[in-house]
Parts: C-alpha cells; sequence; structure tokens
C-alpha cells in the first residue's frame, strides 16, 4: 500500500502548482523540497536581518491568471502591486526614457528621443498584443507528439489555432515571420531610437545565453510580454512580500486539500523498479513510495542524478545530454540605507518602482554577450534592477530598501578562473555600472549580497545556472521541450513526469507547466 | 585509400595474385597465391596465418566496467570468469542487433572486445556518467589469426612455457617471445581448432616472421579472406552486412535482425544484466521471432541436371558467394540465402539464410533459386543446422 498517490520532488512554483490541482482533484500528495524554504526561483529570502530579496525572479506578471482564480491564491493571501511605470531607461547623456503602464503617455516620452518612434510605438504595440494573445494561449497546453498525436491531442490546440487565424493572413504571416527573428531585426524595423530599442529589447535576452542579434530572440521578446497589460512590456508586476508569497499562496492553496509539504529532505534517487518510478529515496535513506512521482527538477537532474542514464533509451540519453542549458544569468542583491540618486533625476519615486533599465542600445548589449561569448563576464555589463521596497514596506526596515539587480552577462563557463574568485568582482562591476547612472549608490550599500550561475546551480538546482532549465532557444520550445517525443510531461520511465520550467511553456514565473502537468497526471490516472 | 595493416610489409611480397579488397579501411589480402583453395585446405588440413588486424578493438575499464558490459551484450557476462572470452551480440534498444564480436574479461573490471563494426560512441554512451573509461585500442594491437590442426603445435614452439594443451576453447592466456608479450586467445573464424594473437603493433611484423619461420615444418601458410570465407560458412558464424543487417545501417525496420532471428539464442540471458533490448526481446521470446536462421543443403543432382539441360557442368560458388537467392516453398518466397560456397570438405553445395519462422522445418525440403545461363530455376535444398564443420579438436583440451 501506498501512503501517496503523488510525490512531487522540488517545491518550486511549478511543483506546488501540480501539488495543488492534484490535490485539489482528491490525490494524496507529499512534496519533498531540498531547501529550508519553498519557491525555488519564486522565493523570497532574508538575507540580511529584516531585508527581504526575491532571489530567483523579481515580478510575476506572467503567472496564469486561470491558476490565480482556480486555486483562489488572493484567498491565500496573495496580493499584487502594480507598478504605474513599466520601464525607467536613464541613459548615458544624463536622460532617461520612461515607459508607463498606461500607454498613452508613452508617444510624449518617446518622443524625446524620436518622433517617428513615437508615432510607430502604438502600431508595435497593437502587433505585439495580437501576437501575444496567440501565445498566451498555448500557454496551458500540452504540446502535441508529432509522432503519435491523436484527435483528442489536438483538439485543445484548435482554439489557437484559429486564433491565428483570425489574426488573417497578413497578421498570420508577420507572427510566423518574425518568430525566428532576431530582436535587433524586428526592432530595427520599426524604430530609430537607441534608448527604445535597448529598452524593449534586454527582456528578450533574459535568461539566454545570447545576444539580441541571435535568431529567436524576437520570440522571446514577445513571450516575455505576455505579462498581463504591461504597455507591452516586461512585466512590471510585484508581490506584496516578495514573489515568494506567490509559493506560498499556492503551498496554501495545495495543504488547504490536504497536500502534505516537508523542507529540508533532500531527495537522493528515484527508486525504478521495472522500467517503472515506484518511489524515491531521501539522502537520510528513507524511502517513500507513491503511484507516480513527479520531477519539479531539471531534465537533467532528473534522468542523470535523481534516476540514473542507464535508464533511457540510449537516442532519449543522448536528446536529454543535448538539452542545452548555459546560463548566463547573475544577481547582485543590495541592502540600501536610502534610495540612490539618479543623474537623470526622476521628479517622483514612481520611476524608480518598476523596472530600471541599464541597456542604452542594442549594440550595447550584444557587446555585452560578446564578452561572455567566449567565458568572460561582461564588461559593460547590461542591467535589469528593481526596488520592490518602494511599492511595498514589509520587504526592507522604515526608510530602508532594497535593490535587485539582474547582471547580463555572467557566463556559466568561464574561460579563466572561476566564479568563487570572480564573484567579488561581479558585484564590483554590477556596482560600478550603475554608480555611472547613480553616483551616490555606493555610499548607499548597507549589504551586498551576489548569486552566480554556480550558486544558481548547486543551490538553486539549475543547470549551469539556467534560470529556464534550459535555454528557451526555437529548437527547445513546444513539442521539443524539454526533448522531441517527450514534450506531454510524461518521461521514458513508467510513473514519472516532469513539471518544471524544463517542459512547455518554459521559464519564468507562469505556473503554466505545472498547471499543464497536473492536467496530464489527472488524465493518465483515470 | 585504404592503409596498410601492421603486417603489410611482409604481405606485400606474398600476394602474387594482387587480389586486395577493403576491410573496415584496412587494405586486406582476398588470396595470396593463385589458388585460395589451397589456403582453404591450409586451414583446414595444416595450419593458415591470416591477419585479422582490421578488427576494432576497445578496452572497457573502471569499477562500473561490468555494469556497462552487461548493459551492452545480451549474455551474463558476470558469468564470465576472469580469462574467459564470451562470443555475443549487442542490441538496439527494440532489440535488434547492433553488431557482434567477442568480450574478453581480462580482469574483475576490464574487458578487451572485438567488433565488426565501429562501436566507440555507442559503448561510450551506454556507459554515460558510470565510473568506466571506453578506448579505441584497434590501432594499438595487430592481431593475426593461427588456425587450423597445427595451429597449437605451431605456437608451443613460438612459445614453449604457455599452457596451450590445456587451454579451453573460448579462454586467453599470455605468451611471449625473446622480444615481446602476446595475448593469445583460443578463438577463431574458422570452426576449426585455432588461435588469434593479438600483439603490440610495433611488434607485428616481428610475430608474423617467428610464426611463419617455425610453421615452415607444420605447412603454414598465409590465407586471405577468399578461404576464411569459405570456413566461417562452413562452421556457420554470421558476417555482418552479409547475413543480416546492423540496426545502425538499416534502412528499413524488415531489415532488421533480433539475436533470436540470427540463431542467437543461446547468447541471450534474459536472466542475466539489464541489457539494452532485454524487455524487447522478452516479448519477442513470448510471441516468437519472425524470422530463423537456417542452413541449407542444395541437391546436387538437381543442380547437375539443371545445366546439364543446357550441356554445361555444374556451376556453383567456389569462393563463398554474398548475393542473396531467394527460397521458395510451394511456390511463395518464404526467405533467402546470404552466404552461399561449395563446401571442399562437404563436398556439398551449403548455404546459410533466414526462412520466416514456421514455413518450413530443418529437415524439410524447399526450392532455392539458381540462375543458368541467365534463366531463373529452382532446385531443391534440404533446411538443416546451420553448422556444416565443427570437428571435435575446435574444443578439445589436450592432457599435459
Amino acid at each position: 500500500m501506498n501512503a501517496y498517490d503523488v510525490i512531487i520532488i522540488g517545491g518550486g512554483h511549478n511543483g506546488l502548482t501540480t501539488a495543488a490541482y492534484l490535490a485539489k482533484a482528491g490525490r494524496k500528495i507529499l512534496v519533498l523540497e531540498r531547501r529550508s524554504l519553498l519557491g525555488g526561483a519564486a522565493a523570497t529570502e532574508e538575507l540580511f536581518p529584516d531585508f527581504h530579496f526575491n532571489t530567483g525572479s523579481s515580478h510575476a506578471g506572467l503567472l496564469l491568471p486561470q491558476v490565480v482564480d482556480d486555486l483562489q491564491l488572493q484567498r491565500h493571501g496573495l496580493e499584487f502591486l502594480d507598478s504605474p511605470v513599466a520601464a525607467y531607461a536613464p541613459q548615458p547623456d544624463g536622460r532617461a526614457l520612461t515607459l508607463w503602464r498606461d500607454s498613452n503617455q508613452n508617444p510624449v516620452e518617446i518622443a524625446q528621443f524620436s518622433q517617428n518612434d513615437a508615432e510607430a510605438y502604438p502600431q508595435f504595440l497593437r502587433l505585439v498584443n495580437k501576437l501575444t494573445r496567440v501565445l498566451r494561449n498555448i500557454l496551458p497546453l500540452t504540446p502535441p507528439n508529432p509522432k503519435a498525436a491523436s484527435l483528442s491531442d489536438l483538439f485543445p490546440w484548435l482554439r489557437p489555432a484559429l486564433q491565428a487565424k483570425g489574426l488573417g493572413d497578413e497578421d498570420l504571416m508577420e507572427f510566423m515571420r518574425i518568430i525566428p527573428m532576431t530582436t535587433k531585426e524586428l526592432l530595427d524595423e520599426w524604430f530609430e531610437s537607441d534608448a527604445l530599442k535597448g529598452l524593449l529589447g534586454l527582456p528578450s535576452v533574459a535568461g539566454s545565453m545570447q545576444g539580441p542579434q541571435a535568431s529567436g530572440t524576437a520570440f522571446m521578446l514577445l513571450y516575455q510580454q505576455l505579462g498581463v497589460s504591461n504597455a507591452g512590456l516586461q512585466s512590471s508586476r510585484f508581490v506584496k512580500g516578495g514573489v515568494g508569497q506567490v509559493s506560498a499562496a499556492l503551498a496554501k492553496a495545495a495543504q488547504a486539500h490536504s497536500a502534505e509539504i516537508r523542507i529540508d529532505v533532500p531527495v537522493a534517487e528515484i527508486i525504478i523498479e521495472d522500467g517503472q518510478a515506484v518511489g524515491i529515496r531521501l539522502e537520510d535513506g528513507e524511502v517513500i513510495k507513491a503511484k507516480a512521482i513527479v520531477s519539479n527538477a531539471s531534465p537533467r537532474h532528473t534522468f542523470f542524478e535523481l534516476a540514473s542514464p542507464s535508464h533511457l533509451p540510449v537516442k532519449i540519453m543522448r536528446r536529454v545530454r543535448n538539452i542545452r542549458y548555459r546560463g548566463s544569468t547573475a544577481k547582485v542583491l543590495l541592502a540600501l540605507n536610502d534610495l540612490p540618486l539618479f543623474n537623470s533625476a526622476p521628479p517622483s519615486l514612481e520611476h524608480l518602482s518598476g523596472h530600471i533599465v541599464i541597456a542604452s542600445s542594442l549594440d550595447l548589449i550584444e557587446r555585452a554577450y560578446d564578452d561572455a561569448k567566449y567565458g568572460r563576464i561582461s564588461q559593460s555589463p547590461v542591467m535589469d534592477i528593481t526596488i520592490p521596497s518602494i511599492l511595498d514596506d514589509t520587504l526592507s526596515p522604515a526608510g530602508k530598501h532594497i535593490m535587485e539587480i539582474t547582471f547580463r552577462y555572467a557566463p556559466y563557463n568561464l574561460s579563466t578562473n572561476n566564479w568563487d574568485k570572480q564573484k567579488d568582482e561581479l558585484g564590483k562591476l554590477a556596482i560600478d555600472t550603475l554608480a555611472a547612472y547613480a553616483p551616490d549608490i555606493k555610499d548607499l550599500i548597507l549589504h551586498q549580497y551576489v548569486i552566480t550561475p554556480q550558486d544558481y546551480e548547486s543551490d538553486y538546482g539549475q543547470p549551469e545556472g539556467s534560470i529556464f532549465h534550459g535555454q528557451m532557444g526555437l529548437d527547445q520550445l513546444l513539442f521539443m521541450r524539454p526533448i522531441a517525443g517527450y514534450a506531454q510531461y510524461r518521461s521514458p520511465i513508467h510513473n514519472l513526469y516532469l513539471c518544471g520550467a524544463g517542459t512547455h511553456p518554459g521559464g519564468g514565473l507562469t505556473s503554466a507547466p505545472g498547471f499543464n502537468a497536473a492536467r496530464e497526471i489527472l488524465r493518465k490516472r483515470k | 585509400m585504404p592503409i596498410p595493416t601492421p603486417f603489410h610489409s611482409r604481405q606485400l611480397p606474398l600476394v602474387t595474385s594482387q587480389e586486395w579488397r577493403e576491410w573496415s579501411g584496412y587494405l586486406a589480402p582476398i588470396t595470396y597465391g593463385p589458388s585460395y583453395e589451397y589456403e582453404y585446405y591450409a586451414i583446414r588440413n595444416a595450419a593458415a596465418l591470416i591477419d585479422v588486424s582490421p578488427l576494432f578493438k576497445y578496452e572497457i575499464s573502471g569499477s562500473d566496467a561490468t555494469r556497462l558490459a552487461n548493459r551492452i551484450f545480451t549474455r551474463n557476462i558476470e558469468e564470465l570468469n576472469i580469462g574467459q572470452i564470451g562470443y555475443t551480440p549487442w542490441c538496439d534498444d527494440h532489440g535488434k542487433v547492433i553488431d557482434d564480436g567477442t568480450v574478453w574479461r581480462l580482469e574483475e573490471n576490464r574487458y578487451r572486445v572485438t567488433a565488426a563494426d565501429p562501436n566507440l560512441r555507442w559503448f561510450q554512451d551506454v556507459g554515460y556518467a558510470m565510473d568506466v573509461e571506453v578506448h579505441d585500442v584497434s590501432t594499438q594491437y595487430a592481431a593475426l589469426a593461427l588456425q587450423g590442426p597445427q595451429a597449437r603445435n605451431i605456437l608451443m614452439q613460438l612459445d614453449q612455457g604457455a599452457p596451450l594443451k590445456s587451454l579451453p576453447y573460448y579462454q586467453l592466456t599470455y605468451g611471449e617471445t625473446r622480444r615481446f608479450p602476446f595475448t593469445i586467445t583460443r578463438t577463431g573464424y574458422t570452426g576449426d581448432l585455432g588461435y588469434e594473437l593479438w600483439v603490440e603493433a610495433q611488434h607485428a611484423e616481428c610475430l608474423w616472421d617467428q610464426l611463419m619461420g617455425i610453421g615452415q615444418d607444420y605447412g603454414l601458410t598465409p590465407a586471405g579472406l577468399a578461404a576464411l570465407d569459405m570456413a566461417r560458412v562452413e562452421a556457420g558464424l554470421l558476417l555482418i552486412e552479409v547475413d543480416y543487417i546492423s540496426a545502425n545501417t538499416a534502412l528499413i525496420d524488415s531489415q532488421l535482425s533480433s539475436p533470436y532471428e540470427l540463431g542467437l539464442s543461446w547468447t541471450v540471458d534474459l536472466d542475466g544484466g539489464e541489457f539494452i533490448g532485454k524487455q524487447a526481446l522478452i516479448t519477442e521470446k513470448r510471441k516468437g521471432s519472425d524470422w530463423t536462421f537456417v542452413g541449407l543443403e542444395f541437391e546436387w543432382l538437381e543442380l547437375e541436371s539443371i545445366f546439364k539441360a543446357v550441356d554445361l557442368p555444374p556451376q556453383v560458388a567456389g569462393r563463398a558467394n554474398r548475393d542473396p537467392i531467394p527460397i521458395y516453398k510451394w511456390g511463395e518466397q518464404i526467405g533467402q540465402v546470404t552466404s552461399r560456397v561449395f563446401s571442399p570438405i562437404q563436398k556439398k553445395y551449403i548455404g546459410l539464410g533466414t526462412v520466416e519462422t514456421g514455413t518450413a522445418k530443418l529437415g524439410e525440403m524447399v526450392d532455392v533459386e539458381v540462375t543458368v545461363e541467365y534463366s531463373r530455376q529452382r532446385i531443391r535444398a534440404k533446411l538443416v543446422k546451420p553448422q556444416f564443420f565443427s570437428p571435435k579438436r575446435k574444443r578439445a583440451v589436450l592432457d599435459d
């Protein structure tokens, strides 16, 4: 007799989403989290007394509204905080470009840089919104298996297919044309201002080891703008108490349906008998059996460390081995005595409450990537900075602030030296770069904490520091994510499922992989 | 351009026939002198020296070596003692044969493997993340097959200390001359008494010279691939890409073969390790295989008569013929002869082939196609066990 129907390895937001849906459907669920807090890359941690940082994802704008509703996350304590500013991009010449959530204000802002761009922007936004609507509808779907798709597998795809058709021939063609494009080509077609293109282009390389001149980055530009209405920009939707509260609410939703959640319990091994996953062994030796095992961990960790490569057919093993991870993200987290003063002197606090973007042109991003391509930390990094404590006073002591700097690019594989030695160097680079725009920053720092790609691998289970559990390149998406033939949340090992960012649709705080996995598991177990 | 083997300098003056062919990228003699039959009879009646250096050779070592070997090979490798050798096929995930060869257990966790085709990537990938190293040592070792009734006597002259009399079939031992050590395996591709000698490539010519020197008194003759091919058909030994198509090169599913379909059920241990393809083979064993490996003996009098009808003496494949011909029963094709040869020692026209399982039993007569002056005819042939020659001396161990 199994005490549990399903064991979920990993209490990241996707694992918790799967747990909540399965528990809601009456399954007996056990979630096992290695760390002493839940959330994985959707966690808020008190790194210094009374300073709470989002160590992974910094915003929650991509979270599926359906999940929020189904699981009544707001009843379980989730509260969104929307910044009025989408992004604020200080420029080297002392000017700044601000884009507002209320898109009516944006043409005026953009006109300071280019009248043409100001006129083109609303049209660009209309196109982006049209295309993202199609994309949004494929997030909560299971990719069909091209080799063995049944009619019922394809049926859910009818709606986005019709919707894509509903775009009309011209827009549909535009959609197909844009997907494999580079961010640079796409934005060059629309705009002339470097400031605007840098601001719009930066999210398209988030989490990727590629620059804006790489094919497929135009797709990622759309992906990052899937969030709820945000002026065609990446989301600036924060969470009261930090992003970790999303995970906390998911956990409460799961527990409300009697799911059991344990922390500080690293799983050593998935027990496989006759090609079937039958349970897990914890690092302390405890064996727990269940009818099905769901892994929130990356495909690499799941198949090569928790299971063993020899449990996979060699052809499949090769595909899993070939998944590109190539992390390139580092975070510099600062506890500040006060808000920094920018040269471009924003008239109000509001400007700093969304994303602060240090990427004054696409060329700057590409050059930052050039360093990374050859194994060096970008010497002129591009940075996406948030100060969530402006909107949320629970994150830091009164009058003090937290600043989260997402640093591009920090390649996992350094050509010389190792990350232990380069960690301080990276922190210094980030702060020096910021100081060019906000000179007083150095005097405001109370504490500093750097997370390198290596830390993301060892502490957060993200292979090679890949925050998406596998680069979101065109060849690693949809029915090819995590690998061709197994994009249906099942695995070659019976009763072993995946529910993490390594599956469709990919990384980011969406809950979509967890949501889809739960549906597939329930479908199988009928 | 094929490259020379380590024995090339010694072969070159002897290959007066100028008949060479490519074998795994190497230049290999088809025959040395004008008569392949002379070389064939050396294998059966005296001793022959055959350069088998082009075989692929691998070494598997590390604490997981046995685990890996058991994962790759259909045989239970745990049952191999140190010094023992196993003939075995290996399969893909669907239980279809990739290649076949020998596995030598050199130490508890060190193996040598011979293969017909390149397998390094496969072996390494099967062992991915295991504590194991797989190396291609093909060019490191030269190999000579010393085959025939006099093989032991010659070898005992080469190294009087090696325990050759007591060395059982499919076992290895180590020998040495004054100048170099070598490995002796009691293996071969002739179905006769014989050994294969494995030596560091730099000593190859020296080994050849010494053996040829000793061999003069025993009728030792270098033999080419033509003679070897005849001997292996008589012995019922499979040849990749002739009698079966590797899962690596098959273009369509019907070209694939399982070990059961190649008469190798004795090499499949379903109670042993979790080898690749095991689940598929369990299923196949339960359901039955599509194909059965058979031997055939052509009806000589019928062969004579269809040739006599056009005033010709019977024409047979003197050298082994690798062009497949159909097998019929009641007018329907039920299989194909993949190798055939006139067996000089059996004085029979014989073949190896496959038939659809259940269509014909051993001992039954079937029809095979024979082309007489461009005209396709059929004669009868008897299905027999696919082994036409297996002398006691092949396995015999002598008392000291």
